[in-house]
This record gives C-alpha cells, structure tokens and sequence, in this order.
C-alpha cells in the first residue's frame, strides 16, 4: 500500500487540492484515515476541524473503515420508478447487511446514493463507481459473485 | 417537425472525443481560430447577439454575463460538469461523443474574457469522464489547438449543490460546498476571489458552432428568445429512453411521442419532469408547450438541466414526489435554515401524507413551508426544492387528498 | 451617497452601506440569529430578510449592499410569515428547557419567538436527538439547543484563531464538531469561552456558572481582569453580593481593550475570589511557622531585609523578577525601583521564561 504522505504531497501543489488528495487517499484505501486526515490538513495549510468539515460534507468521502467494494444504489427519481426499491432489499438480503453497513468479511459496503447520471438504463447500482446498468432483483447474486 | 437536430452531436461515435486531430479533421477549432483573431469586444457582441442563453438552468445570455467581468489580472473561466439532476446525463454524453468542443468553446471564453485558465468541475459519480477529459487537454494541447489556454479537471465528491455556482467555486476552493451569497456575484469575484465565467458544459460545446457558422445563423435556430439545440434525456415510462438534440422550439409532446416512442406497455400519459428533480410535474393538458426555456415557465415549469421523467398512468405520483423531497433532504447543504430544516420537515410531512396519517392542515403546512423556502431560501437549491410538491399538489392534488386520513 | 426608501422613510447612506445598517438607521428593528458585526458575514439564518420592491424573493438584508431606489419593508406580511416559518423550523429542532436554561432571558430565539407570537411549531416532528456529552471543566455542549448560526465556528476561527471546531456532515444532519467529533479538550480548543460569548441561545453555556443565577438575572459589574496585564474588561455577574459568573460586554467603549473576548483564565477562573483558602492577611515566616502579619509590618519587614542585604553583598546580590499580572505601569516603576532605589540592573520578567 502506498504511504498516506506520499498520496498527499504528490498533490500539494493544487491549489485548494484537499478533495482531490481525499479521492486520492480512498482510491488507496477506500476512505478517509485520521491520520491521513491530519496529515493532508498540514499539506493544504487548514485546520483539522476544517478538513473534517470537509470530508463530512461530501457524500463520496468517508472517514469511516468500508469495505473493499462500496455498492451505491441510485435510489433518484428515474431509478425509483424502474424499481430501485427492490434492488435494495435484494441486495440487503443477499450481503446480509442493511444501507450504510460492512459485511463481516470486510469485502462490500452498501450505501444509497443519489442520481449517477447513467438514466439511459435503469435501475443503476455502481461498484467502486463502476455503473451496472438494469439491474433486476433476479440478477443480484449473479452481478455480486463476480466481485472476488 | 419530429426531427433531432444534431449540432453538438453531430459527429457522435464517429470521432474520438479524446483525439484533438479526429476533431480538427471534421472543422474543430476553426471557432478558436476566428474568436482570436476577432476584437475581444466584438467577439462578447457575436455570442451575445447569438441569442446563446446558459443551458445550465437559470438561461441567462451568455455573451452578457462575459461582459459583466471586470479588468483584472487573473480571470478563470470554470465549466460546470457537475450535472447532479436526477434523470439528467446530457452533459456526460457531450463530453462522451465531443469533448474537444467543450475544451474550444472554454477557450473560445478564455479569448473574451482574456483568462489563460480554465477548470472544469466534473462531478465526483463521472471518475471515466475525468480520464476522458484529461486526455482530450493533453491532445488538444499536444495539437498546439488551445494555445497558451490551459485547462485542468476538478472532481466533484457527491454533492449535488454544487452544482449551485459558488457552491461549485467553494469546492474548487477546497472547501465545503456551501452556496454563497451574492453579490458580488462570481463575474466579479469569484474563484480565489477573481473574475470568474462560470458557464455549463453545454454552453461551452455551442461556441465553436456559434463562431464558424454565424450568430445570425445560430440566432436563427429553435425559439427565437432561446434559440440553439437542447440535449434533452429522456426516463421513465417511455419505448425509448435515450438521449435526443433537438432545437429549442421542439414540442413536448413530441418529445415523449415521437422521439420517446410513446408510453410503454400502452399505457397512458399522466404526468411528465421536466428539468430535472427540482422541475415542475406536468399534466397533459400542457403537453403542446415548446420546450425552451420562456414557454416551459409560462406554464409554471422550467427547461432546467433537460431532463424528461415520464410516467405512466399507473404511477404514484404522491410516492414519487415523497421519494424526491428525501433527495432533497439529502442534498441540501445545510447553511440556511429554511433549505435545511424546510427540506427536512417537507420530507416528513410528504411520508405521513403518502403513508395515510396526514390530515388537511399538513397539505396546508407543506404549501406555507414550500412558499418561505421559494422566498426566503439563500441559493436555488432551496428556492426550487418544493417545485415538485407544489406543482403536483396543484395538478394532481386528488391524489394527495385520497391519501389524507379524514378520506381513509 | 445611495437614496432608497425604507418602510416608507427616504434615507441616505454611503455606498456600500447593507441593507441591515440602512434599515437600522431608518429606525427598522430588524431580527438577526447569525449576523454578528465582529464576525465574517453568513447570511444564512434568513431572519433578517426584507422585501424589496420588484425582487421575486426576499433578501436577506445583512448581506445585500444598499442600492439606489430600493423600496424596502421591514415588516411586511411576507416577511413576517417568513421570520415566523423560520422560527417555528427552529423551533422543532430546539430542545426548550427554558426554565432551567441558563440563558433563559438572554436567547435570541425566545425573544424573537415572543416578538412574532410563535407559541407552536406547525413543523414538529422529529425532535433534537444530537445528545452531546462533552464533560470538560468549562462549556456545556448542548447541541440539542443549536441554532446552526455557526457564529462559534467562526468566532473560534476569526477572533481566537483556535480552529477547533467546524461543521460535520451536512444538511439536517450538520452538526458543529471537533475533528472526529471528538472532545474539546482532544482538540485545539483553548477553552476561552468566545464561543459562549457569541452563542444566541443556550447550546453553548458555562459550565463554572451553571446554576448559580442566570446571566440575564444577575448584576453586572465591569471591572478589569487581575489575571495579567493586558486589562480586559470583565463583566462579573453579581447575585446577593457574590460573583457567580462572568460575561463579557462587547461595547468597545466599555470594554476598549478586549471588545469581550477573554482567554480561558478571566472567563471562568473566577472562583478564587472568595475562595476560603485565599490569603487575607501579609504572612512572615518565624521560625518555619508563618504568621500573619499588618501590611505595615510585613513591608518594613521586607524593606530592612532588601537594605541589609544590599549593605552586606551589594546590590547586584538583589534582583527583582516581575510578573506579567502586573499592567505596564507597575512593572515600570518595579524596575525603577530596582534601578534607583537598590542600584541593580538585575531586572527580568517571568514573560521571559
């Protein structure tokens, strides 16, 4: 894994880069450290607080431990009328797990989100932002056995 | 006239949007090349007298915001990519099938305000767009196409109000995407406090088209007040939902029987969103309305983002206005009061509404609530907000009474 | 100069002059929650909104720059139905203790809940449920009671400079936090207590004066902290001839040194003054018992001993260590007094240290 410092101060010099150094930091682990916090705080010159406030503010920014694949269910309008609602409650029962949850393994976390713009084919799930597009309730162990 | 127009779309997946030279190769950056050669004042007139209003929402003109910006040292022009509206991915298929246009069109406001910088802000769900567009400005760069006009990507992490302008330029920033309030608005100090054009990805791809062909012929395009194409995606309950450009004084109906193939599964019409989720819901008897911006507010809706949620007669329409006021409740930034507690409070008492536990007096609370939100909310989050639950209790308020206790 | 037109009166103001100043100046009492004239402006409660003729919505008057012609109303029916929405939203997030809350009489969102005659919300439903333990020595948490003005989170910002708090999460879910959410203590607070200063209600409460009287009841006297030498004001909240807090007066013309701001020491270290361990008489050491003793006494007692030991080492065998509790003045005359009475240069300071 490489060094939360290094992710950091490769990017230092973007000017008012603190979110891009926090997508950064998940792409490696998948949320946001506190360490890693502290550390791109000092890198971009704000205080903690400030930094927190802004990795609280924004729903892609965790600073909670998530698995290693992060399902997001579209749960917008377009996706709540293709039948959003029972791609969730597949998905619940099939992980075991409710919204906002890890499962005990540590491989998926669920949450919600709201519109990922691929409305051409819904309902839309994203693993890792990767879109999967018409999903049924049917297909949901088929589509979640392939993440290994 | 049932017909697409494709202008921004023409050469769709028969170019490489990230290859500067298949752009070059169909007329591409001939638009920056006249634009530089123009008197700046007299390239702000073209656009300006294009007609070219920003089909970001708000459809202001174009050409008059630039020339609101000041003389200042350092000026940016931002392109908003942020599109959060539900059921809207217009601007995802403009960079998809044309990014070099949106990169021209940039440079094209770079060359009018005299800005060296650009930033595109593109929403943190689009992460393959951001690849798409980092090639695209290193090609077109690599080309030589864009001069001394440098352009860079800044991502977005799920916030929908950013969108909102300042909002936008406060996540640039680094910051929490809170709106700020205006004035002074961000012509005048704007990112890092400078001069700042903020337009849509759409906005931008029209320039280079408004520059090779003429303002006059642009002008002469769709409705006269809002002339141009519009990218329109089309959701819900229709045969074909796909994307569509078409010009401005395309019909509504047609959209979602000509273009959208009609209702499936033979159902009917009941009720279409235009805009996106913030947009008025409307009945059929508003159907044979033009979509541009000016006829779709005569009738109490907005164009918006170009987003078309149709649905069937079998929908729920209370269930999906309450699945709407939780988008809101989620996406409000929380800096006002009236946007986060009103969205708050509209959320609950649209679920005892539709749940069957709410009486006439919430319908009444709702409509108070949603009119100090329109009037008295800081940004356009919380002013449109209750758009849809006004809109629907006004066309459609049988089915909000059906579910009130008393008729139980 | 900008002409405009408030509730009916035409006045004038410089350019640049807000809505808010022109409005008071016309004699309009306007409402404000997050305005605060020492902090980055917010805009954000919308208390303050006026109409103004010909604009589709109301604008909040303490960000909106005076321009020419305006014609504004201060109370229209619009704007009272909006300040009433706006209070009863506050309202059904607000935990109402007001008997036992210590800034009963001094909250802004009581006084104003009383001007408009918001007795009920209409928005009640899900009620507070932030339930903040923060058992530190000095504030009382109590997000229950916040308002989201997020005057704290500024005031800690741009007046103390500690950055200890910010805004977690967003939405109806914003919260004022530490990093993580964390303790004061944990952080970078410096427990001075501006964040109590500012806060318009009871979220955010001295823990040292709990209980012992409300500020809105109590006495105020001013006087000037003895903690050190700079001199802030101090406005001692006096109860049946006790000190049982302090606040702060924010008039710069009482209070020209601090403006009320105060560090961790005046706000809430009062409680030496009339503590039963404190010293009340000088005390001489005989025989390694002290005794007390008369000022009188003590200081001819110490001066002979200074004299005899300048007499028998010289005087730079004397030196005098000052302290910065003592205001410029004393601590001139204190190195006068070594200087011209004992004839030493062996002057420090413990500011030094």
């Amino acid at each position: 894994m490489a060094n939360y410092k290094d992710i950091i101060y490769g990017l230092k010099d973007k000017r008012g880069g603190i979110i891009e150094a926090f997508h950064a930091l998940q792409r490696e682990y998948n949320y946001i450290p506190e360490e890693a916090l502290e550390e791109a705080a000092r890198a971009f010159g704000v205080s903690q607080a400030q930094a927190y406030g802004v990795a609280t503010f924004y729903s892609y920014l965790s600073v909670k431990k998530r698995g290693k694949y992060i399902i997001r269910m579209c749960e917008s309008a377009p996706c709540h009328v293709a039948g959003a609602d029972e791609v969730i409650k597949a998905i619940e029962s099939y992980l075991g797990i409710k919204i906002g949850e890890t499962t005990a393994d540590g491989k998926f976390t669920l949450e919600l989100t709201e519109c990922v713009g691929q409305c051409q084919a819904t309902p839309v799930i994203t693993v890792n932002s990767e879109p999967v597009f018409n999903v049924s309730a049917a297909q949901v162990p088929e589509i979640l056995s392939a993440y290994k | 006239m049932a017909e697409e127009m494709r202008l921004l779309l023409e050469h769709a997946d028969k170019i490489d949007p990230r290859i500067a030279e298949d752009y070059i190769k169909v007329g591409g950056y001939k638009g920056l090349e006249k634009a530089r050669q123009m008197d700046r004042k007299n390239l702000i007139q073209e656009v300006k007298s294009s007609g070219l209003r920003g089909r970001g929402g708000a459809g202001f003109n174009a050409g008059m915001k630039w020339s609101f910006v000041p003389p200042a040292e350092v000026k940016y022009v931002v392109c908003n990519l942020d599109e959060g509206e539900p059921g809207t991915y217009k601007d995802r298929i403009i960079c998809e099938k044309n990014a070099q246009a949106l990169l021209e069109g940039m440079a094209i406001c770079g060359t009018a305000i005299e800005s060296k910088q650009g930033y595109i802000y593109c929403r943190g769900e689009y992460p393959f767009v951001v690849e798409l567009l980092n090639k695209a400005i290193q090609s077109a760069k690599a080309s030589g196409a864009l001069g001394d006009f440098d352009i860079e990507v800044r991502m977005g992490a799920g916030a929908y109000v950013c969108g909102e302008e300042t909002a936008l330029i406060e996540s640039i920033e680094g910051h929490r995407g809170e709106p700020r309030f205006k004035p002074p608005f961000p012509g005048v100090a704007g990112l890092w406090g400078v001069p700042t054009v903020v337009n849509n990805v759409e906005t931008f791809a029209a320039l280079p088209y408004i520059m090779t062909k003429g303002a006059e012929w642009y002008a002469s395009i769709g409705a006269p007040k809002y002339p141009g194409t519009k990218v329109l995606t089309l959701t819900g309950d229709v045969n074909n939902p796909t994307y569509f450009e078409v010009p401005t004084n395309y019909n509504l109906r047609d959209v979602i029987y000509k273009l959208g193939g009609g209702i499936k599964n033979g159902k009917k019409f009941k009720a279409v969103q235009v805009g996106g989720t913030s947009g008025a819901f409307i009945p059929e008897q508003n159907l044979d309305t033009s979509i541009d911006f000016d006829s779709m507010g005569a009738i109490g809706a907005a164009l918006g983002s170009g987003a078309v949620l149709v649905l069937d007669e079998t929908r729920d329409i209370v269930d999906i206005v309450t699945r709407i006021s939780k988008f809101f409740e989620h996406e409000s930034c929380g800096k006002c009061n009236p946007c986060r507690e009103g969205t708050f409070r509209c959320r609950e008492i649209m679920e005892k509404i539709n749940s069957g536990r709410a009486t006439e007096a919430d319908l009444n609370n709702i409509l108070l609530l949603a009119k100090v939100m329109k009037r008295a909310a800081l940004c356009g989050l919380g002013q449109a907000a209750p758009v849809p639950i006004t809109s629907t209790i006004q066309h459609f308020g049988h089915e909000y009474r059906r579910k009130l206790l008393q008729y139980a | 100069m900008i002409n405009l037109t408030i509730d009916g009166k035409e006045i004038q103001v410089p350019k640049g002059t807000m809505l808010l100043d022109a409005c008071r100046q016309a004699g309009a009492d306007i409402p404000t929650l997050c305005y605060d004239p020492d902090l980055r402006l917010a805009g954000s409660c919308r208390m303050c909104v006026v109409e103004a003729k010909g604009r589709p919505t109301l604008v909040a008057s303490c960000v909106m720059p005076a321009e020419n012609n305006m014609v504004i109303e201060t109370e229209s029916p619009d704007v009272v139905e909006a300040r009433t929405v706006v209070l009863e939203l506050l309202a059904a997030r607000h935990k109402f203790e007001c008997p036992t809350c210590e800034s009963d009489g001094s909250c802004k969102l009581q006084d104003y809940m009383y001007r408009y005659g918001v007795k009920e919300s209409r928005f009640d439903g899900e009620g507070p449920h932030f339930h903040t333990e923060d058992p530190n020595p000095f504030i009382i948490r109590d997000y229950d009671k916040c308002i989201m003005c997020t005057r704290c989170v500024r005031v800690c910002d741009e007046i103390t400079g500690a950055q200890a708090i910010n805004i977690e999460d967003r939405g109806h879910h914003a919260k004022i936090a530490t990093p993580f959410d964390g303790k004061l203590a944990d952080s970078t607070c410096v427990f001075c207590g501006q964040c109590v200063m500012v806060c318009p209600v009871g979220a955010l409460t001295s823990r040292v004066a709990a209980g012992k009287g409300k500020p809105a009841q109590n006495e105020k006297v001013l006087t000037t902290c003895t903690y050190c030498g700079t001199g802030c004001t101090l406005e001692l909240n006096v109860k049946d001839d006790k000190i049982v807090g302090v606040t702060s007066n924010r008039d710069a013309e009482w209070s020209p040194v601090n403006k009320g701001a105060l560090c961790v020491k005046g706000r809430f270290g009062w409680d030496f003054v009339t503590s039963p361990e404190r010293l009340t008489t000088p005390l001489i050491r005989e025989n390694g018992e002290l005794r007390p003793a008369s000022w009188d006494e003590a200081l001819d007692f110490a001066a002979n001993k200074i004299k005899a030991i300048k007499e028998q080492n010289g005087p730079d065998s004397l030196a005098m260590f000052s302290s910065a509790r003592a205001t410029n003045e004393e601590n001139y005359l204190a190195q006068k007094l070594m200087r011209a009475a004992i004839g030493s240069n062996n002057v420090d300071h413990c500011a030094r240290l």
